[in-house]
C-alpha cells in the first residue's frame, strides 16, 4: 500500500530531483546576492578587532552622521505619516476629479531615479535658481543643509505609507464611517476613533518601510547634501567617504548599523505580517 | 416623530435615482420600502438619514426641515445591511459609541452610559456578551448589536437597510418577529428597506412599493395584495398572470372572443389575475389553452397553461398559471378552460 501511495505524486508538484535542483538554485542565488554581502559587512567590520569597531563610532563625524540620519528620519517620517494618511483618506473615501492623476503622482517617486529627486531641489532652491537667492537673503539655507536633505528624503519615501493604506482603506469602504457619523460623531472623531484604528497595523507597517528607506537613502540626499563633514553627512554618505578614504574597518562598522536597522525592520515586518496578515493589504508593488 | 418627504428628486452624476417622490410617515409607524434592486429604496432611506443629499425637495422630521441638517444633527438610528460594527471595539464599546462622542455638555456620566449599555444589551437579549468583539459573534447577534448601538442615542427615527439580508432563513424569521415586538415595545418610527415581499407584508404597518425611482403604491399588506394600484404592483407582489385583452361594450375579449367577464372601459387593456382566483368551466366564453405542466403545491395543484393566439398569429403563446382542484380532470397536453373570478384591468392609454 505504502509503495503505491509513495508513487502517487501531486499533479501540481515536481519530482524530488527537480525540486532539489530548484531549491538549490534559489538558495545559491540568495546566498551569493544577499547573505554573502551581509556576512561580509559584519566580517569586515570586525576584521581588525572589536577595538577598531568601537573606535569607528568614537568619532565626532560618525556621531554627527548618526545624529543627522536620526534627525532627518525623525522629521521626514512623521510628515510622510500625515501626508500619506491624508492622501490615502482622500483617495479611498472620496470621489473627485483627477483622482487617478493623484494616484499616479503618488507613485512618481518610485519611478524616478533618486539622483533626479535630489537634483530637482537643487534646481529649485540652489544658488542658480530663482528662489535660492531670495531665501538666502532671508537667511534661509535649503540646499547643502538640513531642510534640503529632509525635503529630498520626504520626496523619495512619500509613497510608502500612502501606498500601504490606499488598498486597505478602499477595501474597508465607508460603511464604518457612515455608521459613526449617523451616531453623531464629528468628522474628526470618526477619523480618530474609527478610520485610524481600522488601518493601524497597515499604517505601522508603512511607517517601518518608510523609516528604513529614510535612514538608508543615498542618491537623493547625496545630491543636496554638499558633503560637509560633520554637518551634512548622513550615515550612508559617511560610509561612502570612509570607504573612499580606504578606511574599510570604520566604513563597514557604520554599515553594520544600517544593516542591523534593515534586519530589525525585516523582523518587525515579519512579525506584523504573521499576526495581522489579513489586515495588511496584499499585492504591494515594492 | 412623523416624517414628511416632499417632492424629493435625486440624481447621481446626472443619472436619476428618484423622481419627484413624496411620502408621509406617521409617528410610531413601521414602514417597509419594498422594490427590486435599482428601484431607489436604499437611496430614499439614505436621504432620510442624511447620508445623501437630495438634488431637490425637502424632508421634514415633525415640523422641522431636516434636509438642512447634517447626518449628525438629525438624530437618526441607522442599521446597515452589513452591520458596520466597529471591529476594534467590544460589543459594549460599540453600543456606547454614540453617547461617548457627544460633547461634554450633553454626554451622560460614565456610570449612566454603562447602565444604558446594560439595559440595551438586555433588550436585544445579548447580556453577558459585552466583552466580545464583533468577529466573535454570529450574524444574528451582530445585527442585534447594530440595532442596540443605533438605539443607544435615542433616535427620533430608526432606519434599517436590508436588516435581515445577510442572514440565513431561520434566523431571519426569528429576527423578523423579534423586530416587530421590539417596535411595538419601543414605539419608534421605523423605516426598513427590503426586497423580500414576504418580509415587508408580514412586518410592516404600511408597505411602500417602489420601482424605477418612483413610488408605485403605499398601503397595508391587504391593500397592496388585494387592490394593487398598478400593473407593476400586481406582478411584483404575489404570483399572477397577465394577458393582453380588449374591452368592447363592457365585455372583456381575448383574441377577439369574449371570455365571459365584464368590466368598465373601452379599448386595449392588460388583464391581471392570481392563480387562486379562477374557476374551471365548460362554457364557450372562457380562456382556454394547453396544459404544459402540472405540479402539486401543498393542498392544491398548479397548472401551467399556454394560451395560443388566434389562427395566423406568429406571436408566442401566453403563459399563465392557475390553481386547480385536486380532483379536476387535468391531463398534460390536454386543453383546459377557465375564467377569472377576481381580476384587475389596466387600460392602455
Amino acid at each position: 500500500m505504502s509503495k503505491v501511495a509513495s508513487r502517487y505524486r501531486d499533479p501540481a508538484s515536481e519530482t524530488l530531483s527537480w525540486r532539489l535542483i530548484l531549491i538549490l538554485l534559489a538558495v545559491a542565488f540568495l546566498g551569493i546576492v544577499v547573505v554573502l554581502p551581509l556576512v561580509t559587512v559584519f566580517y569586515e567590520a570586525f576584521r581588525k578587532g572589536t577595538g577598531a569597531f568601537i573606535a569607528a563610532f568614537d568619532e565626532p563625524d560618525a556621531i554627527a552622521a548618526i545624529r543627522l540620519t536620526l534627525t532627518v528620519a525623525a522629521i521626514a517620517v512623521p510628515l510622510n505619516l500625515v501626508f500619506g494618511v491624508a492622501a490615502a483618506w482622500a483617495i479611498a473615501k472620496f470621489e473627485f476629479r483627477g483622482k487617478t492623476f493623484l494616484v499616479t503622482l503618488i507613485d512618481l517617486p518610485f519611478s524616478i531615479s533618486p539622483v533626479i529627486s535630489g537634483l530637482v531641489y537643487v534646481l529649485l532652491f540652489g544658488a542658480q535658481s530663482y528662489l535660492g537667492p531670495i531665501l538666502k537673503s532671508q537667511g534661509i539655507q535649503i540646499i547643502f543643509a538640513l531642510p534640503g536633505m529632509v525635503l529630498a528624503t520626504i520626496f523619495v519615501t512619500f509613497p510608502f505609507i500612502a501606498r500601504e493604506l490606499i488598498p486597505l482603506m478602499q477595501e474597508q469602504g465607508t460603511g464604518d464611517e457612515e455608521a459613526a457619523l449617523s451616531l453623531g460623531a464629528s468628522g474628526w472623531q470618526t477619523f480618530w476613533y474609527v478610520t485610524l484604528p481600522n488601518v493601524k497595523w497597515g499604517l505601522l507597517y508603512g511607517v517601518l518601510l518608510c523609516n528604513a528607506r529614510a535612514m538608508g537613502e543615498f542618491g537623493a540626499v547625496s545630491v543636496v547634501s554638499g558633503h560637509v563633514r560633520g554637518l551634512t553627512e548622513t550615515m550612508p554618505l559617511h560610509i561612502e567617504i570612509l570607504y573612499n578614504e580606504y578606511n574599510f574597518a570604520a566604513a563597514f562598522a557604520i554599515a553594520t548599523l544600517l544593516a542591523l536597522l534593515a534586519l530589525v525592520t525585516l523582523a518587525l515586518k515579519t512579525v506584523l505580517e504573521l499576526r495581522y496578515g489579513d489586515e495588511i493589504a496584499a499585492g504591494r508593488k515594492h | 416623530m412623523d416624517v414628511k418627504i416632499k417632492n424629493i428628486r435625486k440624481e447621481f452624476a446626472r443619472f436619476p435615482a428618484l423622481h419627484d417622490l413624496s411620502l408621509d410617515i406617521a409617528s410610531g409607524e413601521l414602514i417597509a420600502l419594498l422594490g427590486p434592486s435599482g428601484s431607489g429604496k436604499t437611496t430614499l432611506l439614505r436621504l432620510i438619514a442624511g447620508l445623501e443629499q437630495p438634488t431637490e425637495g425637502q424632508i421634514f422630521f415633525g415640523n422641522e426641515d431636516a434636509s438642512l441638517k447634517s447626518v449628525q444633527m438629525r438624530n437618526i438610528g441607522f442599521v446597515f445591511q452589513h452591520y458596520a460594527l466597529f471591529r476594534h471595539m467590544t460589543v459594549a464599546e460599540n453600543i456606547a459609541f454614540g453617547l461617548k462622542v457627544r460633547p461634554s455638555a450633553t454626554r451622560p456620566p460614565k456610570a449612566e452610559i454603562r447602565k444604558r449599555v446594560a439595559d440595551l444589551l438586555d433588550m436585544v437579549q445579548l447580556s453577558g456578551l459585552e466583552k466580545r468583539y464583533p468577529n466573535q459573534l454570529s450574524g444574528g447577534q451582530r445585527q442585534r448589536v447594530a440595532l442596540a448601538r443605533a438605539m443607544a442615542i435615542e433616535p427620533s427615527v430608526l432606519l434599517l437597510d436590508e436588516p435581515f439580508g445577510a442572514l440565513d432563513a431561520k434566523v431571519r424569521k426569528e429576527l423578523r418577529r423579534w423586530l416587530r415586538e421590539f417596535h411595538d415595545r419601543t414605539g419608534h418610527t421605523t423605516v426598513f428597506v427590503t426586497h423580500d415581499q414576504e418580509e415587508a407584508l408580514e412586518l410592516a404597518d404600511r408597505v411602500v412599493v417602489m420601482s424605477q425611482g418612483k413610488i408605485e403604491q403605499v398601503g397595508t399588506a391587504d391593500d397592496v395584495y388585494d387592490r394593487p394600484g398598478s400593473p407593476f404592483v400586481f406582478s411584483f407582489i404575489g404570483s399572477s398572470s397577465e394577458l393582453p385583452v380588449t374591452l368592447k361594450q363592457g365585455a372583456v375579449h381575448f383574441n377577439d372572443r369574449p371570455i365571459g367577464i365584464a368590466d368598465q372601459g373601452e379599448g386595449r387593456a392588460r388583464l391581471f389575475f392570481r392563480p387562486q382566483d379562477v374557476v374551471l368551466t365548460d362554457g364557450a366564453e372562457a380562456l382556454s389553452g394547453k396544459v404544459t405542466a402540472c405540479r402539486r403545491l401543498a393542498g392544491t395543484r398548479i397548472a401551467e397553461i399556454d394560451i395560443a393566439h388566434g389562427a395566423g398569429s406568429s406571436d408566442k403563446a401566453h403563459h399563465v398559471e392557475i390553481e386547480v382542484p385536486l380532483d379536476a380532470p387535468v391531463t398534460l397536453g390536454g386543453d383546459l378552460s377557465f375564467r377569472p373570478t377576481r381580476w384587475r384591468l389596466f387600460l392602455e392609454s
